[in-house]
C-alpha cells in the first residue's frame, strides 16, 4: 500500500502540473472531434464548411504514408504572400494532416487505416504541432503529446507485405523539424509546393486560384509568374534534376538549411543552394560520426556509393540514417532518384 | 477516508500502469514551466526514443547522482540522440549518466545558459567506431559550463563545444575516446582543470572550414592533466578527428589565440602539442572565408615528459618523426606554417623539459628520403615571443 501511494503521489504531481503549469495544452482540445472538422463520420474525412482539402507536389517521406491534408483560416482572414514564397498566416490558422494506409496499396481507396491526425495550431505564442493518435475502432484520435508507437503493416505495389513499428512524433519532435530561427514555421505552404491542379468536388482547378477565388491569399502575384516544384514521382513532371532536387529539398532542407538545426553540418541542401560544397559535393563531413559509414565525402560526382548522402537515405539505424526521425522504411524510390542524380553528376 | 483512497487510485493507477519512465519523461520535458526541476529517479532506465527538451526557460533536470540515475539508450530505435535540448534558455543538467546512444549522447543546440554539472556520457563497450560521435556537445550554444563532468568511449570527442561563445570547461574527466576535449569554432573558452588521459588525443583546439560560425578565439587551456593519450584512432573514417595521430597531448589545428599554459602534460607518445595548419589534413578548401593557418599561438610554463619510445608508425608523419628522432620525439610539434599576415605565429616560453621541432611541411616531406636531409629545425628562438612568462614551474 505504501507503495502504492509513493507511486501515486508523484503521479498526482505530474496532473497537477498539467492543470497548473504554463502548457502548450491550453491551445490544444483533448480530441479531434471536439474541432469538429467534419461532418457524418469522422473518420471519412468530409470536410466542413471552411475546412479546404490541398496537397503539395513534393512530399516528405513518412513510411509510405498517404496523406490528406486541409487548410482552415479564421473567419474572413487571409494569407499574405511572401516574397519568398510562403506565406504570412492569420492566428488561429490551423493545419490539419492525416497519416493512413491502405490494407493493400494497389487497392488504394479499400480497407482505409488512419494512424494519427496532426495538427499545425498558430497561437498566440507561434505555431505548435499537435499530434492525435486514432483509435482501433477508427472513431477518435486523442492527443498524444509525448507521441506514440503502433504496429503497422501495408501491402505494397508489388504484392510484398511490409510490417513495421509506425511512430507518432511527440510535441517536441514536430518543432524539430518544423523550426527556423528558433521559431516554428509550416513546411510544405510555399507557392511553388502548391502550384498544381487539385481534384475538388466541383471539378479541377489549380490550388492557388482556387485560394485566390475564395479569397483567401492577399497579395499573390500573377499565377504564370510563379514556381513551380515537380512531383518527384512523376517523370513527367520537370527534368531528372529537378525531381532530385525536389526530394532532397522537401526531405533534407527543413534541417538542413540557415538558420535551421542541420546548418551546423554545412550541408545546405534547399532547392535554391548553388554552392556545390554546400550542397556536398566533395564536401568532407564535419560531425557525422559513424553516420559517414568510411565514406569520405557527402556527394562524389559519378560514384553514388562512395556518397555520405546515399549511405545515410539508405540506412534505417538511428544513428546513421538521415533523416534522422519520421521513418523507419528506407524510400527505395527515392534512393534511386537520387542515386542516379548523383550518378549522372558530373 | 478509504473512498478518497480509491478516488485517488482510480484516478492515478491508470497513469501508472501505462506510463514508463520514457513517456513520463518526455510528457514532464514537453509540459516545464519555468523554474520547474525535473527529477530523473534512481535506476537504469531503459529508453528508446530520443528525449527531447524544446523552446523552455529556466529548467533544471536532476538525477540522484551521476552513477544513480542513468538513462541507458541501448534499445534506442527512434532519434539519434540521447538527449536533444533545443531553442531554450538556461537549462541545469546535473547528476546523470546517459548510456550507450545511437548518436551523439547529449546534444544542446541553440541554448543560452547551459550547464552540464555532475552529468556522464558513455558507451559501456570501450572504444568502438560504432559508438555515438559525441558525449557532451553544446553546438551554438552561449554561456557553457561543463564541470565535474566524465565522458568515455566517444568514437569523435567526449566533451566537444562547437561553433559556440563564453565556455568553461573545468573539473571534468575523459578517457577512451578519441578526442577527450575537443573546442572547435568557440569564442572565449577557458578549459582547466580537467583530468584527459587514454584517448587519442586529450585536448583539442580546431578551427574548420565550411561552417556556419566561422572561426575561433580566445581559448585558454590550462592547469589540465593530459596523459597517456595514446589509444589506437577509432573514429570512423572521413571524421576530421579521424586524422588525430594516436598519442597526441593537445592538438591545435588552424586555430587562432590559443593560450596553453600550466599543463602537465605526460607520455603522449607522439606529439605533446601540436600547432599545425589545416593543411596537413591534405583537404582542399573552398571557404573563401576560412583561415587555414594557427597564428597567436602561446604555449608556455607547461611541464612535458615522455618515456622513451616510438611515436605512431600508423600515421605517415608519425614513421617521419620516427626515422629522424628514432625514439625520443620531440615534446612541441609545428608544422612551420606560418600566417603570412600575422607576425607572432607561435610563442613558446619556459616550459620544462620541452623538447620543439618546425617540420616546415612546405618544404620537406615531398620525398621519402626527406626526413634524413630536411631541415626539421629545434631552434626555438624565433618563437620566444608575446608577454614574457616566468618560470614558475621549475
Amino acid at each position: 500500500m505504501n507503495t502504492i501511494l509513493g507511486k501515486s503521489s508523484i503521479g498526482f504531481i505530474l496532473l497537477l502540473s498539467i492543470t497548473l503549469g504554463e502548457n502548450p495544452l491550453k491551445y490544444a482540445k483533448p480530441k479531434l472531434s471536439d474541432y469538429g472538422f467534419f461532418i457524418g463520420n469522422m473518420a471519412d474525412h468530409i470536410p466542413r464548411d471552411g475546412v479546404l482539402p490541398y496537397d503539395v507536389s513534393a512530399q516528405l517521406f513518412s513510411d509510405y504514408a498517404l496523406k490528406s491534408r486541409f487548410i482552415v483560416l479564421p473567419n474572413d482572414e487571409q494569407l499574405s504572400y511572401k516574397l519568398d514564397g510562403s506565406f504570412d498566416f492569420p492566428r488561429e490558422s490551423i493545419l490539419i494532416k492525416t497519416f493512413y494506409y491502405p490494407e493493400d496499396f494497389r487497392k488504394p481507396k479499400d480497407n482505409i487505416r488512419l494512424m494519427e491526425t496532426r495538427l499545425l495550431i498558430h497561437t498566440p505564442e507561434g505555431w505548435m504541432g499537435f499530434p492525435y493518435v486514432w483509435n482501433e475502432e477508427q472513431t477518435e484520435a486523442i492527443l498524444e503529446i509525448a507521441g506514440e508507437r503502433m504496429d503497422a503493416s501495408f501491402i505494397d505495389q508489388n504484392g510484398g507485405k511490409t510490417k513495421f513499428e509506425y511512430v507518432v512524433p511527440n510535441f517536441n519532435q514536430c518543432k524539430g523539424c518544423h523550426v527556423n530561427q528558433n521559431r516554428m514555421i509550416p513546411i510544405g505552404h510555399k507557392v511553388r509546393l502548391l502550384n498544381h491542379e487539385f481534384d475538388y468536388n466541383d471539378g479541377k482547378m489549380n490550388q492557388l486560384k482556387k485560394w485566390s477565388m475564395l479569397d483567401m491569399i492577399h497579395g499573390l502575384p500573377k499565377l504564370s509568374t510563379l514556381p513551380h516544384t515537380p512531383d518527384y514521382d512523376d517523370p513527367t513532371d520537370g527534368s531528372e534534376n529537378e525531381r532530385a532536387r525536389a526530394w532532397i529539398d522537401i526531405n533534407c532542407a527543413h534541417c538542413h538549411r540557415l538558420g535551421s538545426p542541420g546548418e551546423t553540418s554545412g550541408l545546405f541542401l534547399n532547392i535554391e543552394e548553388t554552392d556545390p560544397t554546400k550542397l556536398g559535393i566533395m564536401k568532407p563531413p564535419v560531425a557525422a560520426g559513424r553516420g559517414a559509414g568510411d565514406r569520405l565525402h557527402t556527394i562524389v560526382p559519378g560514384e553514388p556509393e562512395k556518397s555520405i548522402m546515399i549511405y545515410r537515405m539508405e540506412s534505417t539505424d538511428p544513428g546513421i540514417m538521415m533523416p534522422e526521425l519520421g521513418r523507419k522504411l528506407v524510400h527505395k524510390e527515392g534512393v534511386e532518384l537520387v542515386r542516379k542524380w548523383i550518378k549522372e553528376m558530373k | 477516508m478509504k473512498n478518497i483512497q480509491k478516488l485517488f487510485l482510480f484516478l492515478i493507477f491508470p497513469t501508472i500502469l501505462f506510463a514508463n519512465i520514457e513517456k513520463e519523461l518526455q510528457t514532464q520535458f514537453i509540459l516545464a514551466a519555468p523554474g520547474d526541476t525535473i527529477i530523473i529517479p534512481e535506476g537504469i532506465h531503459q529508453i528508446r526514443g530520443t528525449l527531447s527538451i524544446e523552446g523552455k526557460e529556466n529548467l533544471v533536470i536532476r538525477g540522484m547522482g551521476m552513477n544513480r540515475s542513468i538513462l541507458s539508450f541501448s534499445d534506442q530505435d527512434i532519434g539519434a540522440q540521447g538527449i536533444s535540448i533545443t531553442n531554450c534558455k538556461n537549462i541545469i543538467l546535473e547528476k546523470f549518466t546517459v548510456q550507450n546512444s545511437k548518436g551523439d549522447a547529449i546534444k544542446a543546440q541553440y541554448v543560452d545558459g547551459i550547464v552540464f554539472r555532475a552529468v556522464k556520457t558513455e558507451w559501456t563497450g570501450g572504444p568502438k567506431k560504432t559508438n555515438g560521435a559525441y558525449g557532451i556537445y553544446p553546438v551554438q550554444c552561449t554561456n557553457v559550463l561543463i564541470e565535474f563532468s566524465v565522458a568515455i568511449g566517444a568514437s569523435d570527442a567526449g566533451i566537444y563545444v562547437g561553433q559556440s561563445n563564453d565556455i568553461i570547461v573545468r573539473h571534468s574527466t575523459a578517457y577512451h575516446n578519441v578526442a577527450g576535449i575537443e573546442i572547435e569554432n568557440s569564442f572565449d573558452a577557458m578549459v582547466y582543470a580537467n583530468y584527459t588521459y587514454e584517448n587519442t588525443g586529450g585536448i583539442l583546439v580546431f578551427d574548420l572550414p565550411d561552417l556556419v560560425q566561422k572561426k575561433g578565439g580566445n581559448v585558454h587551456v590550462y592547469h589540465n592533466i593530459v596523459q597517456n593519450n595514446n589509444l589506437d584512432n577509432f573514429a570512423p573514417p572521413g571524421n576530421i578527428v579521424g586524422k588525430v595521430l594516436p598519442g597526441t597531448g593537445i592538438m591545435i589545428l588552424a586555430a587562432n589565440n590559443v593560450h596553453i599554459y600550466e599543463n602537465t602534460i605526460q607520455n603522449n607518445k607522439s606529439i605533446g602539442t601540436g600547432i599545425v595548419s589545416y593543411f596537413i589534413t591534405e583537404e582542399t578548401i573552398n571557404d573563401s572565408l576560412y583561415n587555414p593557418y594557427t597564428a597567436d599561438i602561446h604555449v608556455y610554463n607547461n611541464v612535458y615528459e615522455r618515456e622513451v619510445g616510438f611515436p605512431t608508425l600508423d600515421y605517415e608523419i608519425g614513421q617521419l618523426m620516427a626515422i629522424k628522432y628514432g625514439r625520443n620525439t620531440p615534446d612541441i610539434i609545428y608544422d612551420g606554417m606560418q600566417d603570412p599576415d600575422v607576425a607572432e605565429g607561435l610563442c613558446i616560453q619556459n616550459n620544462l623539459n620541452a623538447e620543439f621541432t618546425n617540420l616546415d611541411i612546405e618544404h620537406n616531406f615531398e620525398k621519402w628520403y626527406s626526413p634524413f636531409i630536411s631541415n626539421f629545425s629545434e631552434d626555438m628562438s624565433n618563437h620566444n615571443c608575446g608577454v614574457p612568462h616566468l618560470s614558475t614551474l621549475k
